[in-house]
């Protein structure tokens, strides 16, 4: 009998203790077994007792069910049996929800298994084998490389120097030298942040600044360093870039360092620069918060063109980007006075953001500088690689530059010189065969191109350097035939390069006009 | 490994907290100064975000007098280190210069020789070494420097920083693999990522990481494709510059034969000044160079020029004297400075006919371990092996910094401080570098003036260690 009575009276707790009694005793009467017998019994009476057995024996479950919880009132509301089956519900979805989807178990591999792949494994040789176009030795100098010099004991013309001026073996130049040497000998012993930083270095940097009336200047060792330091300092992950695809390789890599975003725009070609920089500005609306640059060289060390300085800066100033200009060809030799390119186009100097130069060429001297408003190089000074983490110049070579900058401040007439040299030897050559002049008419980079490449540069070049030994070995002249390295992704046409000194006599530019038609006519046709 | 002291560490972040929040008030006040003024930036974007150079305006420029300090006569042992913003300039004994063997001012053999080669060559050839800018100097200078190094050939370029960057493209591009050490220097850094490979870092001179590294990284093969790697390189220093910890060379060739990686070996700082004739790490462990299969160096440090070098077999060199950036674009090394460096390895190899050059590396290693044996024993934290030239001194705290190289600078001894970002933040040191031409009265004055800022700045972190051992001495003999 079901003891209900019983449980009205106790506490919850009871009607589960009865509901387990009834359910698992045999005693107390009712179980599951003696329900069926009884549903059974009374299935023998007559059907229409059956909806009602039918429908009494759910009122029993539903009782049954109810009665733990018949008296339990939870936050004042009645709770119900359905609850509980919802609950169950609801533990078993959340059950199911946590396990993890099937995934193949991960295997690592073995031990054994990295070590049989390390002992298969095969490297590359460190190089590629040495063929035989990699065996040219280049010539050999016994004396200092001005207009004149000696190779294997022969006199030789030399148009292989970047001596515009002819400052190489000027007497003032060696004095200053000398006594710099035997005041502070040779190297600095350290970087300009720790004891590197030499009065004659200050006074190199005064002087720069002087001669191009910038406020500040900056001086680094190596002009090849110059631009690959200088770049990432200003150009981080993010900003545009928009370069002449001419540049020399210090400048690629340091565009490659800065990890921008880099355009490259056809070489020397202004309405590919408008049209770049205007598809820029127009398709990124976000462009106007990133920093946006312009590089390019005054002189181009690749073809010897003149970068136009004055449109540049128009299209600069209409879409609000910075120029970063190098000027390694073109200080000392542009313009009235040796200023460079500003000069040369009659643009103020305030206009270019930053200018750099390698001291290698009109200065005779090594190292470079960078040159601009007293911010940027102010900050140069504190996050340029090359200028943080290496030692700084040689005092010697400082005192050079100091020396060549007076030299060039007080004989203009070697800028005279040099231009009239220039224009000489465009007139020599102006009717070479197999190969047409591809260089500005004021630029002291004299640029030969093949007119009829054979399509392989590596052809080309082999030709050029055939061309340049039988120019020194037949004619004793030194010229500069291009030379690629793989690394360089410039894709500019081959050809021979003169570079063009003050210090030359007129006979030497004819002898080298005649040699070139002499050559071309030979092996170019 | 350093391992800083808890108080120290505390202290030193609560410095730095202290220093950041005076920064960012100054910062605040800035902003609203210059709300009045008007921007001149016309449209330009900023070419510098406020917070990307925030620790060189707030912190750095506190101290900026304690670095940049201008000499005006030659880095020798003695230099004249000119006071700001007058022309006067005092004595002071120069501990901060990398004049390792002493050839950093006028030398008797090398400078007469060098002014005779200016004479003859001019300043500069203005022409890369391919087109005009090889002359017979150049030639000896490669052939000396194979020889000293001892490998068969060599190639040389005009700046020891442009040579990392320009050779490490050449020998490894994409599909390679470079494993360096985790304090490598800034040269290695910038030439690993100009070349495309993947990089991959393995903690400061343990080999045993090194082998961990290569193993899975061989196993693993490229990232995403996992093709096998096209090749290894493994770069390591011979001396670290900013440790004075000299490489674990010998194990570390030994795992890269194992794994048939390449071994690159930076010597920037240990050419010269270590070894019995100052070959450098391979003579002092006794490796064979044969084993190392790139060796690079610069001659800034020892021979007291400019310029670095590569040494290698001769297809290698061949291989880079055809393809190399630097060789064929940039202007070659100015000729004095080359005759300078032949002059200073006949020097040092005692060709001139002299032994100036074994007395000067016996010097330097006597002066080493004295020096760094001296700074023990009165308590400082000095870094480093023995032999090696370079000694860090830690100070940790970033008030320390100025007020260590102030003192010293008052008591004329010129020493070098490095702070963030070229060493760890918390791990700021003082950096000694000791020269063949210092004295043994210049060493003892320096060790008394560094004692007595020592004291002052509170950074004798260890006890000192002979007054223990004249406490026992009197013990046993009052026993």
């Amino acid at each position: 009998k079901i003891t209900r009575e019983n449980s009205k009276a106790k506490s919850f707790a009871s009607p589960l203790l009865w509901a387990n009694d009834i359910f698992c005793s045999k005693s107390t009467g009712i179980s599951w077994n003696s329900l069926a017998a009884l549903c059974w019994i009374h299935r023998a009476k007559m059907d229409t007792n059956l909806v009602e057995m039918f429908r009494a024996g759910l009122n029993w479950v539903t009782m049954a069910l109810d009665a733990p919880s018949a008296r339990v009132v939870l936050f004042g509301v009645r709770i119900q049996w359905h609850i509980f089956v919802e609950v169950l519900l609801g533990f078993v979805i959340v059950i199911l929800l946590s396990q993890k989807s099937y995934k193949p178990p991960k295997r690592p591999l073995t031990e054994q298994e990295i070590d049989e792949l390390c002992d298969e494994w095969v490297p590359e040789p460190l190089i590629p084998p040495i063929t035989e176009d990699m065996r040219h030795e280049p010539p050999v100098l016994e004396s200092a490389a001005g207009p004149h010099t000696t190779v294997n004991g022969k006199d030789v013309v030399n148009f292989a120097s970047a001596n515009y001026l002819g400052l190489i073996g000027h007497e003032k130049l060696l004095e200053s030298c000398t006594s710099a040497l035997e005041k502070y000998g040779v190297g600095s012993c350290g970087p300009r942040g720790f004891y590197g930083t030499i009065d004659v270095h200050l006074d190199c940097e005064t002087r720069i600044s002087k001669f191009l009336s910038t406020p500040d200047t900056i001086l680094y060792s190596y002009g090849l360093s110059t631009m690959f330091s200088t770049i990432p300092c200003f150009c981080k992950k993010g900003d545009i870039i928009v370069a002449d695809e001419g540049v020399h390789w210090g400048i690629q890599n340091g565009l490659q360092l800065s990890r921008s975003t880099i355009v490259y725009f056809k070489h020397n070609d202004m309405d590919s620069l408008r049209s770049t920089l205007e598809k820029i500005m127009t398709k990124n609306k976000r462009s106007k918060n990133l920093r946006r640059y312009i590089v390019a060289e005054a002189v181009y060390q690749n073809s010897g063109q003149i970068a136009p300085l004055d449109e540049i800066v128009k299209l600069k100033e209409k879409y609000k980007f910075r120029v970063i200009l190098d000027e390694s060809n073109s200080f000392g030799v542009l313009g009235r006075s040796g200023r460079g390119l500003a000069e040369h186009h009659g643009v103020p100097i305030e206009k270019i953001d930053v200018v750099t130069a390698a001291m290698g060429h009109a200065l005779a001297t090594e190292g470079g500088f960078c040159t601009g408003n007293a911010r940027i190089i102010d900050y140069q000074r504190l996050s340029s690689s090359g200028y943080v983490f290496s030692a700084s110049l040689p005092p010697y070579l400082a005192s050079a530059a100091i020396t060549a900058i007076d030299v060039i401040d007080q004989n203009p007439e070697l800028l005279v010189k040099m231009k009239q040299h220039i224009a000489l030897l465009w007139k020599g050559l102006k009717d070479i065969k197999g190969m047409s002049l591809a260089s500005d008419p004021e630029s002291p980079i004299v640029f030969l191109k093949l007119e009829n490449s054979s399509g392989s540069t590596k052809e080309d070049l082999l030709l050029l350097e055939k061309m340049a030994d039988r120019a020194l070995k037949e004619d004793s002249l030194l010229v500069v035939s291009s030379k690629k390295s793989f690394l360089d992704k410039c894709r500019l046409p081959v050809g021979i390069k003169l570079l063009v000194s003050a210090g030359h006599s007129e006979s030497d530019l004819v002898k080298v006009s005649e040699s070139l038609k002499r050559l071309a006519s030979e092996l170019l046709l | 490994m350093i391992t800083i002291p808890y108080l120290t560490a505390v202290s030193t972040y609560f410095s730095y907290g202290l220093l950041f929040a005076f920064g960012q008030l100054r910062d605040y006040s800035r902003l609203i100064f210059d709300w009045c003024s008007t921007n001149n930036l016309q449209g330009y974007a900023p070419i510098c975000l406020a917070h990307e150079d925030f620790y060189i305006r707030r912190l750095y420029h506190r101290i900026q007098d304690c670095f940049n300090r201008p000499i005006s006569s030659a880095p020798d042992s003695w230099v004249d280190v000119i006071e700001r913003r007058t022309t006067k300039s005092t004595r002071c004994l120069n501990l901060g210069s990398y004049n390792y063997l002493g050839f950093g001012s006028f030398d008797e053999y090398c400078t007469p020789r060098v002014i005779e080669s200016l004479k003859k060559f001019s300043a500069s050839t203005c022409s890369s070494r391919v087109d005009a800018g090889t002359t017979s100097v150049h030639a000896e200078l490669e052939e000396c420097v194979a020889n000293y190094v001892g490998k068969p050939a060599a190639i040389v370029t005009g700046m020891g920083f442009a040579t990392n960057s320009a050779i490490i493209p050449v020998l490894i591009g994409k599909g390679g693999l470079i494993i360096s050490d985790s304090l490598n220097h800034t040269s290695i850094v910038n030439g690993a990522r100009g070349s495309g490979a993947t990089i991959r870092v393995f903690q400061h001179n343990t080999p045993a990481h090194l082998e961990r590294v290569l193993k899975e990284q061989i196993a693993e093969g490229q990232p995403r494709t996992h093709r096998p790697w096209k090749k290894i390189i493994v770069v390591v220093e011979g001396i670290y510059s900013m440790e004075g910890e000299i490489c674990q060379l010998p194990e570390i060739v030994s795992v890269c034969k194992k794994y048939k990686a390449y071994v690159y070996l930076d010597e920037a700082h240990s050419i010269g000044a270590i070894g019995k004739t100052g070959r450098g790490v391979c003579e002092l462990l006794g490796v064979d160079t044969a084993d190392v299969d790139i060796m690079m160096g610069t001659f800034t440090k020892s021979f007291g020029s400019c310029g670095g070098y590569i040494a290698g077999s001769k297809d290698l060199i061949q291989y880079l004297k055809y393809h190399c950036p630097a060789h064929l674009y940039a202007t070659s090394i100015s000729t004095p400075s080359a005759q300078q460096i032949i002059s200073a390895i006949k020097v040092i190899l005692g060709e001139d006919g002299s032994n100036r050059g074994a007395q000067k590396l016996a010097r330097i290693r006597e002066n080493s371990n004295f020096f760094r044996a001296e700074l023990q024993k009165m308590g400082f934290e000095v870094l480093g092996d023995n032999d090696s030239p370079v000694m860090p001194i830690m100070l940790y705290n970033p008030a320390k910094i100025p007020a260590f190289s102030r003192e010293c600078l008052r008591e004329n001894v010129a020493v070098v401080v490095v702070g963030f970002p070229a060493t760890p933040l918390l791990l700021a040191r003082a950096r000694i570098c000791i020269s063949a031409s210092h004295s043994r009265e210049d060493l003892i004055k320096a060790l008394k003036v560094i004692s007595k800022a020592g004291d002052l700045t509170g950074i004798k972190y260890f006890p000192a260690a002979p007054k223990k051992q004249e406490e026992e001495k009197d013990r046993i003999k009052l026993d």
